[in-house]
């Protein structure tokens, strides 16, 4: 058969629709037809704005106006997205097209907010199209009657591919569409992706063992971006960008609606504040982050669909999300830290495929400028970052285990076959798998007394099933892999819920503080139970939080440009003069650092030693380098004091000088060092807190279900202490360790380094600090100082350094 | 800490000692609370009991007294001694040998396992001195309990540390939860305020020792870092 695309795939009733909105079909939306009608499975990529979503699902609606009347019923096409928000909305465009071509089709959307009493109907009388998220689908493969409920099934769409793979969410997806294959064996899988940079990968993802043909849909015209030149001087640190937000104000006049993304609420709140007091023309702007109160997201939201506004401020929680058509410009402000990031925020501007989006990236400081130069040269040349395949989570894969055997008695056996099927658990060994299993049935310790609370039983045949239908009400409460920060809510004093901010924030308030939150300077007035009082702080400057760093690490690649424009002439050419000047001192002073090499500076200062390194490898690798080094030096004698790091550069100061570099930096120390600390290391609580409610050894928190006074709560650190000290290579702490390795310690990138740099560390001593470590030491003491005497302190010893630095003799 | 006149000793693992008496006391430990989860379900580490027993070893090994009371809710449940384990009994056994046991009645335990070393009581009263697992509702002078589980908070350079301690204010105190997995609950918890109307210590639990801070330097407990558990019938603290 041919599969070429053609016109003949469309069928009539649609062509005419698409005739009688004057739209042709794309020629990857006539190839997509192409490819299902020869029964494929297929990826395909393509920029925002491209009709993605419909060239999804036009084979489905193909195949349902073929069989008309004759179906038999029964649910034909899943579609699966990352937001609820997102399902919902593409079931509202597609209901459109399917009124206006009177189709006799249903389609029905299934998300956490869906009444109770609409989900059993939609599970007795499954729709047609049903549109939900990888959390409801791992709930109704967890139904007795999931055979059935998916034996018809033709289509799974998973839209935002690679949003969800390479996440706890994907391996979630991925034992889904494993369990679907098992009931549907026919079932096409059509993945829709954003451009990435690794498609056979995401096909594989999406293939669980299958074959998957890809379709491009083009790269799209390539987006216009602007580095901004600000007008006032470039900062040497800080993460805030006031110095820019005039030049901002600007471009927001002068466009029709911007949406301006920051990395952190933080951030969101301090841009947002700023702004407004710029907003002398009293344009419609904004807030949107993920702690505000749910309703005042949506107002947001809706205004923004109803074109009322003329910029959002928004973090992350708007990177995905329905299509809001008229964004005319994308503001980063702040570094972007990866290039898929950015061109996913890019995308939201202009979703009209053949029109280029718009862009202006906003240094906070001069580091930022290079971070910004090197993402907006790597963009316009098409260039994007990817982590490489994950390999799943046994904590994911202990909950899916428990889900299977709530839906039906499984064999062990044939179990382990499907989940090698997908693709993060493909190279999962059986020792291993059993081990999980043997957590999902007693709690698989090696001091075997739980046997008699069994959760899953063996029957007469081998097979395992629950111990009773508690067993299905404890996964049901417990579905999913998005674990929540404990989470404070904060409310005005005799007034309404604001929203709610991380507990460890909160921790750190004293009465009296000012901060800023929903777009508001508050005042801290205490805690009343769980709740955190707050009152207006009209005509005060908020004290800024002590929250700098950005949720999301420096790329590999994006760190691997950077180091490029350092020993790039043409590139720096392009830089703004205070930029270029800045790196022709540290030239002059000391050498610019390398690719392939580590560049040490070791100098004096204050009656200490300060050895600053640049590996580029993001914070979170260069807290656990500064972590490790500090214990080496201190068994060394060298006496060292402390460290800071940022996302380029790690500095330690000692009373001793530091001289045997290449030993200091020897990859041994990823050995005992690194696992005596991580046995105390809060980050492994965090971390471990998150295994153990997904695997499901401790229960989830709902919303609503608060602390009242006379309960108490249970410490996930307890059991952790406990499980450490007497069982160490338990699944669950091995589990941790493997999130860690990647997740908040980020060992793995660590180890590269460390490997790549091994004989190629080149030591500078100098006399005193050099320009490049300017902006770290200017972190030193941040965390601790409060307030407007912190401006002052940081301002006296800014200037103080800075003279010092750039001192010529 | 002076409680009622009597000096006591209080060491980092959450025992207190009367010197004058030989007398060793702790509170709360939930004995075999890892296994009454798993009877729900719940696969708590099964190692809560034998880690609970190690450190009340520790505590009777460098204080070697000469009577020792556990202030109720020893055990997690009426259960707990059909759950427990064979070594952890003969470890009771080998700890109580040679001395006075007493076993104070609390809510989760009125009857301690049948076959146990040790007295059964409902109160130890000894000088001026009562031994009892709840505060009464006007509590005397001189009366010690456990059944709160307080533990308290302070700022240190810009932390909050939480630990679990003693609470006293020279006539009465509260013991802190011994158990491995045993909760807290703020001491700034209204749930105190009948024991200590006014201004109080706590004695934050430390490696290898105490600390004591007055109430008002005390900063409220957030929810730490923990997960909250719904309550079994027999509820956490009563």
């Amino acid at each position: 058969m041919d599969a070429g695309p053609h016109r003949g795939d469309l069928p009539e009733v649609v062509g005419a629709w698409f005739a009688g909105r004057g739209w042709r079909p794309r020629p990857h939306q006539l190839a997509m037809l192409a490819k299902a009608r020869a029964g494929n499975s297929v990826l395909l990529t393509a920029p925002t704005g491209g009709g993605k979503t419909l060239a999804g699902f036009l084979p489905a609606l193909r195949e349902l106006i073929e069989a008309g009347t004759k179906r038999p019923g029964g649910l034909h096409t899943l579609y699966l997205s990352p937001l609820k928000a997102l399902a919902v909305d593409v079931r509202r465009n597609l209901e459109q097209p399917i009124a206006e071509m009177a189709l006799p089709i249903r389609a029905e959307s299934r998300t956490g907010d869906t009444p109770q009493s609409r989900r059993q109907r939609q599970r007795r009388h499954p729709p047609d199209l049903l549109l939900t998220t990888p959390e409801q689908l791992a709930l109704l493969l967890s139904y007795v009657d999931a055979p059935r409920y998916f034996r018809d099934l033709r289509f799974v769409v998973v839209d935002e591919l690679h949003a969800l793979a390479g996440s706890k969410r994907g391996d979630l997806l991925a034992l889904g569409l494993a369990r679907l294959s098992a009931l549907a064996p026919t079932a096409c899988r059509i993945g829709l992706s954003a451009t990435v940079a690794d498609r056979a990968e995401l096909a594989d993802f999406l293939a669980g063992g299958g074959s998957v043909d890809v379709v491009d849909g083009g790269p799209g015209p390539r987006p216009e971006i602007e580095v901004l030149t600000a007008s006032a001087r470039v900062p040497w640190a800080g993460h805030m960008t006031l110095h820019a937000l005039a030049d901002v104000y600007r471009a927001i006049r002068a466009n029709g609606t911007s949406l301006v993304f920051v990395n952190t609420r933080a951030q969101a709140e301090v841009v947002f504040q700023h702004l407004w007091r710029l907003n002398d023309d009293n344009l419609a702007i904004a807030l949107h982050h993920g702690s505000l109160s749910v309703e005042q997201r949506r107002k947001v939201e809706a205004a923004m669909v109803r074109g009322d506004l003329r910029a959002v401020v928004c973090t992350s929680t708007l990177d995905l999300g329905i299509d809001w058509g008229a964004v005319d410009l994308v503001i980063q402000v702040g570094a972007p830290k990866g290039l898929s990031r950015l061109v996913q925020r890019i995308g939201r501007a202009n979703h009209r495929l053949d029109e280029p989006s718009r862009a202006l990236l906003v240094p906070s400081n001069r580091f930022e400028v290079l971070e910004c130069r090197a993402a907006a040269d790597a963009v316009v040349e098409g260039e994007l970052d990817g982590d490489g395949p994950r390999r799943g989570g046994l904590d994911v894969l202990a909950q899916h285990i428990l889900g299977m055997a709530v839906s039906q008695a499984f064999d062990a056996d044939e179990l382990f076959a499907e989940v090698g099927r997908a693709r993060p658990y493909r190279e999962l060994d059986r020792q291993t798998f059993d081990a999980v299993l043997d957590f999902v049935a007693t709690g698989g310790y090696a001091l075997r007394r739980y046997e008699r609370y069994r959760r899953l039983r063996r029957d007469d045949a081998g097979r395992f099933r629950v111990a009773g239908p508690w067993v299905a009400r404890q996964y049901r409460l417990n579905v999913g892999t998005i674990v929540q920060e404990p989470m404070i809510r904060v409310r005005l004093l005799r007034g309404r819920v604001l929203g709610q901010i991380e507990e460890w924030f909160i921790d750190q308030l004293v009465v009296g503080d000012t901060f800023a939150f929903a777009g508001e300077i508050l005042r801290f007035e205490g805690m009343r139970e769980t709740v955190a009082t707050v009152s207006r702080a009209a005509g005060v400057e908020a004290k800024v939080p002590s929250y700098y760093g950005g949720k999301f690490p420096l790329s590999t690649y994006l760190a691997e440009r950077v180091r490029a424009v350092l020993v790039d002439e043409e590139a720096q050419a392009r830089l703004p003069g205070q930029v270029r000047d800045w790196l022709a001192m540290q030239r002059r002073r000391s050498v610019l650092p390398r690719p392939g090499e580590l560049l040490v500076e070791g100098f004096p200062r204050g009656g200490k030693h300060y050895l600053v390194c640049y590996p580029f490898e993001g914070r979170l690798a260069h807290q656990t380098l500064g972590m490790l080094l500090t214990r080496r030096m201190e068994r060394a004698g060298l006496r060292p004091f402390g460290f800071v790091a940022s996302e380029y550069a790690l500095a330690v100061w000692s009373l001793r000088e530091a001289t045997e570099l290449p030993a200091l930096f020897d990859e041994d120390m990823l050995g005992d060092d690194l696992e005596a600390w991580l046995d105390e290391s809060n980050l492994m609580k965090r971390t471990f807190r998150n295994v153990a409610i997904i695997a499901g050894l401790i229960d989830r928190r709902h919303p609503g279900q608060e602390k009242t006074g006379r309960q108490v709560t249970f410490s996930s650190d307890l059991i952790y202490d406990v499980l450490r000290r007497h069982e160490p290579e338990h699944i669950l702490l091995r589990a941790t360790r493997a999130d860690a390795a990647t997740g908040l310690l980020d060992i793995a990138r660590l180890g590269q380094m460390l490997r790549r740099v091994r004989g190629r560390i080149t030591h500078r001593r100098l006399d005193r600090v050099s320009p490049l470590a300017v902006p770290l030491m200017l972190e030193i003491g941040r965390e601790a100082v409060h307030g407007d005497s912190m401006e002052e302190l940081l301002s006296e010893s800014a200037e103080a350094l800075i003279e010092e630095a750039t001192r010529l003799l | 800490m002076l409680i009622n006149g009597a000096r006591m000793l209080l060491h980092a693992t959450g025992a207190m000692f009367w010197p004058a008496q030989a007398l060793l006391v702790v509170a709360d430990l939930h004995l075999e609370k890892g296994s009454a989860y798993a009877a729900r379900g719940r696969f708590l580490p099964p190692y809560d009991t034998a880690q609970t027993l190690r450190r009340l070893t520790r505590a009777i090994d460098e204080l070697d007294p000469a009577m020792v009371v556990c202030l109720g809710d020893s055990f997690h449940d009426a259960e707990a001694g059909g759950r427990i384990g064979s070594s952890d009994i003969a470890t009771i056994a080998d700890l109580a040998r040679g001395r006075r046991w007493f076993w104070v009645a609390g809510n989760h335990d009125p009857e301690p396992p049948p076959g146990l070393a040790g007295e059964a009581v409902d109160e130890v009263r000894l000088e001026q001195i009562v031994l009892r697992h709840q505060p009464t509702e006007r509590p005397p002078a001189g009366e010690v309990v456990g059944h709160l589980h307080p533990k308290a908070a302070v700022r240190l350079h810009g932390r909050r540390l939480t630990r679990r301690c003693f609470v006293g204010d020279g006539l009465r105190a509260v013991l802190p939860a011994f158990g491995a997995y045993a909760g807290g609950l703020d001491v700034l918890d209204p749930a105190f305020a009948p024991v200590f109307p006014a201004a109080f210590d706590a004695y934050l639990l430390g490696r290898d020792g105490v600390h004591r801070y007055p109430s008002r330097r005390l900063v409220p407990v957030t929810a730490d870092d923990s997960v909250l558990h719904k309550l079994g019938n027999a509820g956490e603290t009563g």
